[in-house]
């Protein structure tokens, strides 16, 4: 394990180096990226102008949720957002040059072309969150969930995107279906799920557990009962979700790589 | 003029070429839909009239989002970014010694894109919020007429800002950075993540007056009949406007550019 944080690390530093040879356009992507995403925050302050609250949560709230899952996501994609090009790296046979080296395959593929613009999105996520945990009653058990949320939100996204990439060892494209689970599941929880009914937040606890990522903790962090009164303990559970989905990416990989013929010259 | 015809059809044909991604296409812009009707709802459940439009207005507007999302190419995409590509190789020079201009060429072959994204990614995802919420409809047949001919004008005004950025690859080489801005900008003033009468007085004017306005609030408000008789002829004009002065943006960067191309060898 620790082995494979190493290559990744250097794999990442190569890309790095590569990414500052055009330093104008890497500055443009990085200040693009940070506004671009924080764009979705001001989407959502535009529309709290309009109302006093969003299905029961002040404009702080929901600034904690969208910072939590920001920060999920931002780190997943940090880390493997890379791993959306699996088709492409199947389909120009960078994938069996790959399996050659002597480094975990999942290690070359996340680290390939490693993006530091992605930190923009990570600073962007904790700006929110920073300013809206100020508005938070923060105690020892709260702050330790807080960290827990963060973890496992992270953890959720990274499966998310590594276990729907695993499809492309199928299909060697079609990336898209997979933006409907890792981003459509991002812009879900940058709302309260107090805002949709009440079959789609029980699709999203037990079926798909998405809104573990940030509701469950964050309504334990904030001191809100449940709007749809599920027990309390879920308000807990987010590692035991994040352990689910991590076992069924890793399954999911397993079975890809096992699966997968290059696709020839 | 056949030529171009025919430059389109290619196009069209290319897309259309991949069913898989199309419909996996389709069913992330139901997804995002969806998650933005609930959340217009409660919005507009709380305050009906916001920015002039009531509930069915606002989750109608919605699904026109997700349907020109594609057909306008908000994020980028289309033939400005096979041109970039073909800056930064060199192939470049194989357009420039075509007896056609690059500008009529690729806005073609992007027009071409338009109508398939349109027929697919416009028409489907509608279809689906269409039996998943209470849509509103236009009912005059001319409304319809004028929203065929505006598409076209939304695209070609998208086109000019998504050339422009690709031939910035001239001088930088790498035209990721300028695509990304734009596409930031492109998010937020076209009004896909929040419409923009909702926007507060004086960024709500700004926005109105930006080019991108063209993309989906224009559109959107003849559609939803919030513009009538001559507001929408303005609306048209508005948008014709825009696409004439950043066409001739690109004739006039593509000139510039054009002198600093340097073939090698031969």
């Amino acid at each position: 394990m620790a082995d494979a944080v190493v290559d990744y690390c250097r794999i990442a530093s190569l890309w790095v180096r590569a990414s500052m040879a055009y330093p104008a356009s890497f500055w443009m992507m990085a200040v693009g990226s940070f506004l671009m995403t924080g764009l979705d925050f001001v989407a959502i302050w535009v529309l709290l102008r309009n109302v006093d609250d969003l299905g029961g949560f002040s404009l702080t709230e929901i600034g904690f949720l969208y910072g939590a899952t920001g920060l999920g996501i931002a780190f997943a994609d940090l880390c493997v957002g890379r791993v959306e090009r699996l088709g492409q790296m199947i389909r120009t046979g960078r994938l069996d040059t790959m399996m050659t080296k002597p480094v975990p395959l999942l290690v070359q593929v996340c680290a390939d072309e490693f993006a530091p613009r992605r930190f923009a999105r990570v600073l962007q996520s904790s700006l929110v969150f920073v300013w809206a945990a100020t508005y938070v009653d923060w105690t020892l058990p709260r702050a330790l969930v807080a960290v827990e949320m963060v973890v496992s939100g992270s953890v959720i996204f990274f499966s998310l995107f590594v276990g729907l990439a695993c499809v492309q060892f199928w299909t060697a494209d079609s990336t898209e279906v997979a933006n409907a689970f890792t981003y459509g599941g991002n812009q879900v929880t940058q709302f309260p799920m107090s805002v949709f009914p009440q079959e789609i937040v029980k699709a999203l606890t037990f079926v798909l557990p998405i809104a573990f990522v940030n509701w469950y903790p964050a309504l334990f962090i904030l001191g809100r009962d449940d709007p749809f009164g599920l027990p309390e303990w879920l308000q807990l559970a987010s590692p035991v979700a994040a352990a689910l989905f991590l076992g069924a990416a890793a399954l999911a990989w397993r079975v890809g790589v096992r699966h997968y013929r290059s696709t020839g010259s | 003029m056949p030529l171009h015809v025919a430059v389109a059809t290619r196009a069209f044909k290319r897309y259309s070429t991949y069913v898989g991604a199309t419909l996996a296409g389709i069913f992330t812009n139901c997804v995002f839909g969806v998650i933005l009707c609930f959340v217009y709802l409660e919005v507009w459940g709380a305050n009906p009239d916001a920015g002039g439009y009531d509930a069915s207005d606002a989750v109608t507007y919605v699904w026109l989002g997700q349907a020109m999302i594609m057909t306008v190419a908000v994020w980028g995409g289309g033939s400005p970014d096979d041109l970039a590509e073909r800056i930064r190789s060199g192939d470049v020079v194989i357009d420039l010694y075509r007896p056609v201009g690059i500008l009529g060429w690729y806005l073609s072959a992007d027009l071409g894109r338009a109508a398939y994204h349109l027929l697919t990614r416009g028409l489907a995802p509608t279809v689906v919020g269409g039996l998943l919420f209470d849509l509103r409809y236009p009912a005059d047949p001319l409304t319809w007429l004028v929203l065929l001919a505006a598409v076209p004008v939304a695209v070609t005004v998208s086109f000019g800002l998504r050339m422009l950025a690709s031939l910035t690859a001239f001088w930088l080489l790498d035209d990721v950075g300028p695509r990304m801005l734009l596409g930031f900008a492109a998010l937020f003033f076209s009004g896909l993540t929040v419409p923009l009468v909702i926007l507060p007085g004086g960024l709500r004017e700004l926005a109105m007056a930006l080019p991108w306005a063209t993309f989906l609030q224009v559109p959107a408000d003849i559609w939803l009949g919030k513009r009538t008789g001559l507001e929408v002829v303005e609306g048209l004009a508005f948008m014709g406007g825009w696409a004439v002065v950043l066409l001739a943006a690109c004739a006039w960067v593509l000139h510039r550019a054009e002198r600093r191309v340097v073939v090698q060898g031969g």
